[in-house]
């Protein structure tokens, strides 16, 4: 139990929006004694079973592991996706960041292709969708295949992975003031276009991808690099500068038929 | 319709095609800057050598037309697109956020299209003044200062005259800013956009951009400043 130093006593401001199309507003939630010690969702559990024993409605929020490593969670805190500390999802943010006496905002990941279902959860299928149109490789089923058969140069091997850290949690659209997706759909383009694997379809991924993307009402790049200050995983916009080289010659070689 | 025609269509309607359009028109834009700039500049070195310069530019004739012909385009193009991506842009986050936060994005890459569109309010006003000559007697052939034979304008006193009151110099100060912040950030979009920039280059470039912005803001501004101030006249 949380003695009276670590614990904080908060004021919560929480976006409630009762279904995709009913209009929202701010509720405002005292949150006494949270430990420091809990987790962002945790500290909203507490606030929740407040509500529930109040005969209120619970504030509804997505959540799954809480380890950093789904990408269900969400939540714009203070103006911040997944709050103010940098590399870090909300369910591993914990209240020790935050001091008795703050109050908080609590928005849900703001976009037209993130509709709001309820609260704070909202609708990220759109990703879905995009992955759909080329976030896969074409390989042999089967027996697995011997691990090193395809040598994969280490330097590409990195770029990769750091690429494949990408949890889809959206945080990047939230974060971008014209709720762009260029920092998810690169780094998914950019997780397979480095690898061998991925060679052979890295031009229609790159088309498709990105022509998926316009269809889902995202925004435009503008080249300001908010994503990447929040992205929990730090992915960097220099993926997104490698979709832009990888669509330019891709649609290049499409115009011209080659 | 021709495949070929087809794809290009599909290019233009798709998010990053419309951005490597007003890229690569946006550098062709500042390839013209600095042309204009170090035309401009050779004001310093007197009536002859300006007059002299617009002279030759006049007698390139029908060239000079295909020119401003396709400078006229790049800016529609530019612009157009510009627009098309910003109504996207806003329809794709109607509701802003209670707690507005800027994390790194510069100031001169938020104000992108008010810079723009002032500009574009300033090169009608310019094209006015001096190209179309409202409101001046520029081309009044009775007008004997501004003409330095019959046909051969006297680009020279032209610019002295529009540059002493005071208040063209101020419009032209303040939109000769926003012009050096709109580039300031296009520098180094251009090479973001079209997938030059590399984490190794990405700084360099930002820095040359940094220079390329200011050096054209100081050396613009340096002639109305140097009429207003009297040093030239
Ligand atoms: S709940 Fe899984 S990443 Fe936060």
């Amino acid at each position: 139990m949380a003695d009276s130093k670590s614990s904080l006593d908060l004021t919560l401001n929480v976006w409630r929006q009762t279904g995709p199309d009913a209009p929202g507003r701010f509720e405002t939630y005292a949150a006494k004694a949270i430990p420091e010690t809990a987790s962002f969702l945790e500290m909203m559990d507490i606030v929740n079973e407040d509500i529930i024993a109040k005969g209120g409605e619970p504030v509804a929020f997505d959540h799954d592991c809480r380890e950093g490593i789904c990408g269900m969670c969400s939540m714009v805190i203070n103006g911040m996706p997944h709050g103010p500390k940098r590399g870090v999802t909300t369910c591993q943010l914990h209240m020790r960041s935050f001091r008795s006496g703050d109050t908080i905002w609590i928005e849900p990941f703001r976009a037209t292709a993130f509709p709001i279902v309820r609260d704070l959860a909202v609708d990220r299928s759109a990703f879905d969708r995009i992955q759909q149109a080329g976030g896969y490789i074409t390989v042999r089923t089967g027996s697995a295949p011997e691990a090193n058969s395809v040598p994969v140069p280490k330097p590409d091997a990195d770029a990769s992975f750091m690429a494949a850290a990408c949890i889809g949690c959206g945080a990047c659209v939230a974060a971008c003031k014209n709720a762009s997706a260029m920092l998810f759909v690169a780094a998914k383009v950019a997780h397979f276009n480095h690898l061998p694997q991925g060679r052979p379809e890295a031009d229609s991924r790159a088309l498709g991808m990105v022509r998926a993307m316009d269809e889902q009402g995202f925004g435009n790049c503008t080249n300001q690099y908010e994503c990447e200050a929040v992205c929990p995983k730090t992915i960097d916009a220099e993926y997104i500068r490698q979709l832009n080289r990888d669509y330019r010659n891709a649609a290049a070689k499409e115009v011209v038929g080659i | 319709m021709p495949p070929l025609v087809q794809y290009l269509i599909r290019f233009y309607q798709s998010s990053i095609g419309k951005k490597i359009i007003v890229a690569l028109t946006g550098a062709a834009l500042m390839g013209f800057l600095v042309a204009h700039l170090l035309g401009n500049l050779l004001i310093f070195s007197g009536p002859e050598a300006i007059n002299g310069y617009a002279k030759k530019l006049h007698d390139l004739g029908p060239l000079l037309y295909v020119a401003r012909a396709g400078l006229l385009l790049f800016v529609v193009l530019h612009i157009v697109c510009t627009i098309q991506l910003v109504k996207i842009n806003r329809a794709a986050r109607p509701q802003k956020y209670a707690v507005d936060t800027v994390r790194q994005a510069t100031k001169s890459s938020r104000i992108m299209i008010w810079s723009g569109l002032t500009i574009l309010a300033f090169v009608v006003y310019h094209l006015a003044h001096f190209t179309w000559a409202l409101g001046n007697q520029y081309h009044d052939p009775g007008m004997a200062r501004y003409w330095v034979e019959p046909g051969v304008h006297n680009v020279y006193n032209m610019v002295i005259d529009g540059f002493s009151v005071w208040y063209v110099s101020a419009f032209y100060i303040i939109a000769m800013f926003l012009l050096c912040s709109h580039l300031n950030h296009g520098f180094s979009s251009i090479f973001q956009t079209l997938g030059l920039a590399t984490p190794r280059t990405r700084q360099p470039i930002d820095l040359a951009g940094k220079l390329f912005a200011w050096g054209l803001f100081l050396g613009n501004i340096s002639i109305p400043l140097s009429i207003l101030f009297g040093i030239k006249s």
